[in-house]
């Protein structure tokens, strides 16, 4: 992250805090949360319950995959009957209707297929810079979808090398796969 | 199965509506389907509301709206398809008419995306598509998903950012003479090239914007249509299809495989030509959420080679006069795109199309008496293409 300036989450954060310090001054006034839209001017009342959602995902089934992450692989499921490599994993193969599936890990050298970089951002990925994300093909058949290490989206090119590494997503520290240009 | 025909439409002003809460936007768009189909609301047996939410207050819209609209006690439900939604809430109304289970059904399509802040309406796209292997730990939004389209088809085409400014334009040309549209300014190549990009290589200009609106249509089967109106407009094909929710598990980025399995299918029910289908549509309208979605609907329609969209935008010929007009309301590009209420919004423009009744410098020519609309949700993840015919069907 870029020292002096400033990132897009605390470019939102201190504009919804003016914001919110505006309601209240509202609210003190006339007993109630209603402002005037700024470039209209029409009623809107500001919602005084606020909701915050964090999910809870299970993955007891794909434990393997971040274990794998763990140990710097990333690992795909392959049907054991008819040979369907699944990325991202699942352990039911719908095609044989069978749950019978090894863990394999996947060949580390692609070719990227496209990509482009998100420079606005979602407001939960706005603490990071513009990152580039690149959806990229294996020998294996399978396409991977992860961000790639390079700033500029100038330097990359459809077809190009590019390998998969396992790499600390900072500054939350957790494993994640990312694509490394190597031309 | 009987035929079923358009009998009332109703298209709210798109734009930033915070002037109107989620119920009085909906009801604008009721009140005048009512009005020119001359029903009441006691004669709609079923409502179909689609909606997509989540940045909205309301999670239960169809009740919502039900009430305020005096829709209650009839039948209904909120169906979602991500920005087809109201193709898909058209099809289910279509299919309950055509089957005879009720005579006259309505779908109703309403998004009130600007109550929230557009960071979060930023997120809630961008969560859209699969969130745990796409959203969570890459953080892609829509532009970014189309952008990686725009990547590949530049690349296997030659395409480059001036053409796909040059749909924004065109665009832009039609919006600002549709009073309905949420921009009515028209805009310069320069000036789309010169904007911020927002998902390199897209840019400011490339993408829709964020929307609120409602539109309507009043569905009814072909006995009860002839009685209420002697202009009714026949759904003569409906084609729907389906993607990978992971966009790296599709086989082409280039086009879009949902669109192209929706187009075969309505083309088929509507018997057109899918080698030819220029030669019977007079005026379509195209998902173009953003300006590289448009090219590539031109090719999945069928109505320009692969990698001649092109050529096409290079060549004007999706403005009235060429091959095929588009997108001649706006388009989501400048008409807006309020989700859940962009397929009804796409129905109720091409309905008053083929009446000849919009503003007459951006009419379409009508000769032969087709219309369609594409419609996607996600980014591929559903596909909706609607035929719509001044004459009747032949079943």
């Amino acid at each position: 992250m870029s020292g002096e300036k400033k990132t897009q989450k605390e470019l939102t954060d201190e504009e919804m805090k003016k914001f919110i310090e505006f309601v209240e001054s509202m609210k003190k006034s006339m007993g109630l949360p209603m402002v005037p839209d700024i470039k209209t001017g029409v009623a809107l009342w500001v919602d005084q319950r606020e909701l915050n959602v964090r999910f809870v995902i299970g993955v007891e089934r794909l434990k393997p995959f971040f274990n794998g992450l763990a140990d710097g692989k990333v690992l795909a499921t392959k049907c054991k009957i008819c040979g369907e490599i699944y990325f991202p994993p699942q352990v039911d193969c719908p095609k044989c209707r069978k749950s019978d599936v090894e863990w394999i890990e996947l060949s580390k050298e692609g070719t990227l297929v496209t990509y482009t970089q998100i420079n606005v951002k979602p407001y939960s990925f706005s603490h990071y810079d513009d990152y580039i994300v690149g959806i990229g093909k294996l020998p294996e058949g399978v396409n991977v979808t992860a961000w790639v290490r390079e700033s500029d989206p100038k330097k990359l090119k459809v077809g190009m090398k590019i390998r998969l590494e396992v790499v600390k997503r900072e500054p939350e520290g957790y494993y994640v796969y990312e694509w490394v240009p190597v031309e | 199965m009987r035929n079923v025909a358009i009998v009332g439409t109703g298209h709210s002003k798109f734009g930033v509506r915070n002037d109107v809460s989620m119920s009085e936007l909906a009801w604008d768009a009721i009140k005048e389907a009512l009005d020119e189909a001359g029903l009441e609301q006691k004669d709609i047996e079923y409502f179909i509301v689609s909606n997509t939410g989540g940045w909205s207050s309301e999670p239960l819209p169809a009740v919502v709206i039900g009430e305020y609209s005096k829709l209650v006690p009839k039948g209904t439900v909120r169906v979602e398809a991500a920005c087809a939604s109201g193709s898909a809430a058209v099809k289910l109304a279509y299919d309950m008419v055509a089957s005879g289970h009720v005579d006259i059904a309505m779908a109703i399509g309403i998004e009130k995306m600007n109550e929230s802040p557009t960071p979060i309406v930023v997120e809630f796209i961008g969560r859209a598509g699969n969130y745990f292997w796409e959203f969570e730990n890459f953080g892609l939004t829509f532009p970014g998903y189309y952008a990686l389209h725009a990547t590949a088809y530049m690349s296997k085409y030659g395409a480059t950012e001036e053409d796909l400014c040059k749909v924004a334009v065109k665009n832009h040309y039609y919006g600002a003479r549709n009073p309905k549209a949420q921009f009515q300014r028209e805009i310069t190549v320069e000036k789309c090239m010169s904007s911020r990009y927002i998902a390199w290589p897209l840019k400011l200009y490339d993408c829709c914007p964020i929307t609120d609106g409602a539109a309507a249509v009043i569905l009814a089967g072909e006995e009860k249509a002839k009685e209420l109106t002697d202009s009714p407009i026949w759904i003569a094909g409906i084609g729907s299809a389906s993607g990978t929710s992971n966009m790296s598990k599709r086989g082409t980025f280039s086009s879009l495989e949902a669109a192209v399995v929706a187009a075969k299918m309505a083309y088929k029910e509507a018997k057109i030509n899918p080698d030819n289908p220029v030669k019977y549509i007079d005026v379509a309208n195209v998902h173009d959420c953003f300006t590289i979605a448009e090219l590539m609907a031109y090719e999945d329609l069928g109505f320009a080679k692969r990698g001649e969209a092109v050529d096409w935008i290079r060549n004007d010929q999706t403005y009235i006069g060429g091959k095929i007009p588009v997108n001649v309301d706006g388009g989501l590009k400048a008409k807006g795109h309020p989700i859940g209420a962009t397929g009804e919004g796409m129905i109720a423009e091409l309905t008053r199309q083929l009446l000849s009744r919009v503003e007459k410098d951006r009419q379409a020519p009508i000769k032969n008496g087709y219309a369609l609309a594409h419609n996607i949700g996600g980014t591929g993840h559903y596909a909706y293409v609607t035929i719509l015919s001044l004459s009747k069907p032949m079943r």
